[in-house]
């Protein structure tokens, strides 16, 4: 077994995107993620690598969406208000089909909001945040192992489908520290004939743009992608179910929130409540099939959410409304306690939801 | 199964974060499932500051603490905000040089150890938490005192080796304090 060591979530995000090859990072420091950025900027000059504190968040993401297009792997990070101001980025990269990371350690909003940990930007993730037909490919890590994990997988996603992964994190997991192995680790690559390197005079010129300014040419381009964002669909889902096969009744949650749930279901089951707890692992695609499976055999769901209930809004739309669905809810930077949710699964038990 | 869960408390600067990696890195070298959580942010430059450990020998769920099994308060607001919070059955150290109060709770054992006044009497002044952290690996076979000095020698980095022997020193005054 390779060595376990310990280190903070935000750090095994910057030591796995460098596994994974990524040898530029553009940033600008916001609690709380800016371990990430500092990582980089120690090891980044030791390997051959760029780190570059822009001038701005928006500086940022077009230095990520410029190097995405020359093809390297390439990331930024920042935490939510951040991340709003990268959406114009976000959109133009997406519209250009190339890959990048994008790491949201999120943070109690709206506005400048707090500093303590949030779920509250469900929504911008998987529904678009900047402007027009796009989506990006969304991981909600767990733990530190899977800050790492994910991190590797979402450059494996992002070159493979040409498509923007981020990583929704929030201020606990970035802040945390567990021990962690990298011995896993499988790096893809992939062949980037699209990429802007030169042409040595020896191809056509490569175009990296998002500009169509004929309506049909435009449709097309959104049509082409679209089919591409079936396949992942198809293909990309990831969940984890936690003492589903009996479960009577089912709580959702991602993130920092399903552990806290995770101590509520084995708290419930002690109770001789049948409960079981699926983990959506990416957010987008969402793990419709999962929900819709246990749709069929549970009586009620509960979504637990660092957020006034964002994904609740897709549980309800993939489970087809079959089942009730309640709402375990804090927000602004609070966490559930495991009791909370604990409380949450007694009422759901009684019908109260 | 067996979980410990432990919550360190104080000022920042008083060392909260390291006793917690200190006992995080511990368990790690034994094998064991921990997790390690700071508080984060403003309060962290001069004001309290707390972390979370949690030591088990099955997977960590929630790293979150609410009802600690050990309570260390190093200040007396920690030990006001969190005293109620310990699990009957639990313990609290108290660094008496810095509280005055006791603790009116009967379900639970405290400990009064002067740990910044010994730190200041032996010359390694910064080091009160790893004299209660010392203190607190005696009074508990199975997280146990021994494997103390790798874990030290593990996590002071080589730029300061010469803490190595400090905080050596400071667990040994911790162990000892009857």
């Amino acid at each position: 077994m390779a060595e376990r060591v310990l280190m903070k979530g935000n750090e095994a995000i910057a030591e796995a995107a460098i596994r994974a090859g990524c040898r530029h990072y553009f940033g600008y420091p916001i609690t709380p993620q800016t371990e990430i950025a500092a990582y980089m900027a120690k090891k980044m000059p030791k390997i051959g690598g760029v780190f570059l504190q822009a001038e701005s968040e928006i500086a940022s993401i077009n230095m990520v969406y410029g190097a995405a297009a020359a093809g390297v792997r390439v990331m930024t990070s920042s935490s939510s208000p951040g991340v709003s101001l990268k959406a114009e980025g976000l959109s133009y990269i997406a519209g250009s089909d190339v890959p990048a990371l994008v790491v949201n350690v999120q943070r109690g909003g709206p506005g400048l909001g707090g500093i303590q940990p949030s779920q509250s930007d469900y929504f911008q993730a998987t529904k678009g945040g900047g402007h027009g037909d796009y989506r990006m490919i969304v991981l909600a890590p767990a733990s530190v192992q899977e800050m790492a994990s994910l991190t590797i997988k979402g450059f494996n996603l992002a070159d493979k489908y040409l498509m923007t992964s981020m990583i929704l994190a929030d201020g606990t997991i970035g802040q945390m520290m567990e021990p962690i192995s990298f011995e896993d680790a499988e790096i893809e690559t992939y062949e980037k004939p699209w990429a802007l390197t030169g042409t040595n005079c020896e191809r056509e010129h490569n175009v990296v743009n998002s500009l169509y300014l004929k309506p049909d040419e435009l449709e097309v381009k959104n049509f082409e992608r679209y089919e591409r964002y079936k396949i992942v669909e198809e293909n990309e889902p990831m969940w984890e179910e936690y003492m589903m096969e009996d479960a009577e009744y089912c709580v959702v949650a991602f993130g920092i929130a399903s552990r806290v749930a995770k101590n509520a279901v084995a708290a419930a089951r002690a109770e001789g409540i049948k409960v079981g707890l699926i983990r959506p692992i990416t957010l987008w695609p969402f793990p419709k099939k999962a929900l819709l499976a246990a749709a069929e055999k549970v009586k009620s769901f509960i979504c637990v959410e660092l957020s006034m209930g964002q994904m609740i809004e897709d549980v309800k739309l993939y489970t087809q409304c079959k089942r009730p669905v309640s709402l375990c809810n804090r927000c602004g930077g609070m966490i559930p306690s495991p009791n909370e949710v604990l409380e949450a699964i007694r009422k759901a038990q009684k019908g109260e939801c | 199964m067996k979980t410990t869960q432990i919550l360190i408390a104080g000022f920042g600067g008083q060392g909260i974060l390291f006793a917690g990696k200190f006992l995080a890195y511990k368990g790690l070298l034994e094998e064991q499932q921990v997790s390690w959580l700071p508080s984060y942010g403003p309060e962290m430059r001069g004001g309290t500051a707390n972390c979370n450990v949690i030591l088990s020998d099955t997977p960590v769920g929630s790293p979150i603490i609410t009802a600690p099994d050990v309570l260390i308060a190093m200040n007396l607001p920690s030990l006001q905000k969190y005293v109620d919070t310990v699990v009957p059955g639990g313990q609290i150290y108290v660094d008496s040089a810095l509280i005055d109060e006791k603790v009116a709770r009967t379900d639970v054992e405290v400990f009064y150890i002067p740990a910044t006044q010994m730190a200041k009497d032996n010359g390694i002044a910064t080091l009160a938490n790893m004299i209660i952290v010392g203190h607190l690996l005696q009074n508990n076979p199975e997280l146990s005192f021994e494997g103390t000095d790798t874990v030290v020698e593990k996590l002071v980095p080589p730029k300061k080796a010469a803490l190595v022997e400090l905080n050596k020193k400071a667990l040994t005054l911790g162990k000892e304090y009857k």
